[in-house]
């Protein structure tokens, strides 16, 4: 009697097991089954939304604005501005001050008024004309595409900008101004609304840097 | 044409003029102040230097609509008797040669003595490097400068 209830005990705990792994297996096929057969589009997390190439792409055509004079000759290597389209070393030798603003008597606003004055030749005007600053210099002269990438994303290197200031920084005034210089100064060889474009393309793709 | 109004050597003066006037021709055209010099016209030379608010500017540079309420100096208003520390050390130092550029020489002397009260030789050549002398008096202007520092 005892043997027959002991017996009995464990086939029910078998038989428990046998049911309770069917239906789990039952159940995972049946999940799977309905991922497969729906056809949802399973979004991904925001932060995994990333295009890498094409981020490489745009920065690409950000970089041939970055180093073209209108945006290259307000960050040189050195400590003086560069000038022209050919970037010589700006006449006079303006130097950029620890605010890039210059020094006592030579400051870019001895010269560039916050509007210019018609004619040829003369300083273009801008209410903050002005270099980076001497703790911060954000050289963007003879940098390769991937150093100034790499450069743009640093806080201690950006100017302590995040990535939402990075992407405002196209709105900045002076920035702006390198598309309205006047005179026979070559234009960046994007307009700006392009420019924009690529820049905003670079930084939501992931802001990666192009390949050494 | 549009009426401005603007201090120029503590007096303010009603002119009427396109916005885009240079002060330069404000001062000497419109107000007869015929100290500060044209040179080049575009801020290249120094000679038309005044203060706006204490600061050394190219008044060729500077529309009359970029000045907004800011005060402006001229080397007529430098001191009023001529002797400004400055404008004594350039005698003293018997600076000038023709003369055209010392009027900007000295407003950029005065400006930079006042924001640095003991230039050194390397102060004084970054702040003076925008003001060019043909006669190249130079080394007059920078000892008269280190003169005019002692009294400043």
């Amino acid at each position: 009697m005892i043997l027959n209830n002991k017996l009995f005990k464990r086939l029910k705990q078998i038989g428990l097991f046998a049911l309770s792994s069917t239906f789990v297996i039952v159940f995972a096929l049946a999940c799977k089954a309905k991922t497969i057969s729906n056809g949802d589009y399973v979004s991904l997390p925001e932060a995994l939304k990333k295009d890498s190439l094409a981020s490489i792409v745009a920065f690409n055509k950000v970089y041939t604005v970055l180093i073209h004079p209108r945006c290259m000759n307000c960050h040189p290597s050195g400590d003086i501005p560069l000038q022209g389209d050919e970037s010589r070393i700006h006449t006079m030798l303006p130097q950029r001050g620890p605010d890039g603003k210059g020094v006592a008597t030579m400051k870019c606003a001895t010269c560039h008024a916050n509007k210019g004055v018609p004619g040829e030749h003369t300083p273009p005007g801008n209410p903050s004309w002005h270099l980076p600053p001497a703790d911060m210099k954000m050289v963007f002269q003879g940098k390769s595409a991937h150093e100034l990438a790499i450069q743009l994303v640093t806080l201690e290197k950006n100017g302590n900008k995040d990535m939402k200031a990075l992407r405002e920084h196209a709105e900045d005034t002076l920035v702006k101004s390198g598309w309205n210089m006047g005179g026979n100064r070559q234009l960046p060889p994007l307009s700006y609304e392009e420019f924009k474009e690529v820049w905003y393309t670079w930084i939501d793709n992931g802001a990666y840097a192009p390949s050494k | 044409m549009a009426v401005y109004s603007i201090n120029v050597n503590g007096t303010t003066h009603q002119v009427d003029v396109d916005s885009d006037t240079p002060i330069l021709w404000v001062l000497r055209d419109n107000l007869r102040l015929l100290g500060t010099k044209y040179g080049c016209g575009i801020a290249h030379c120094g000679v038309c230097t005044v203060h706006l608010d204490g600061e050394a500017i190219r008044s060729c540079a500077y529309p009359i609509s970029a000045i907004e309420n800011k005060k402006i100096v001229t080397i007529e208003g430098l001191s009023e008797s001529g002797d400004h520390p400055v404008q004594k050390a350039w005698i003293e130092h018997d600076v000038p040669q023709c003369g055209y550029c010392q009027a900007g020489q000295i407003m950029t002397a005065a400006s930079l003595l006042e924001q640095n009260s003991n230039p050194s030789d390397d102060e004084i050549r970054r702040a003076m490097n925008g003001n060019i002398c043909r006669c190249a008096t130079y080394t007059r202007i920078n000892r008269a400068i280190k003169t005019a520092a002692k009294e400043m």
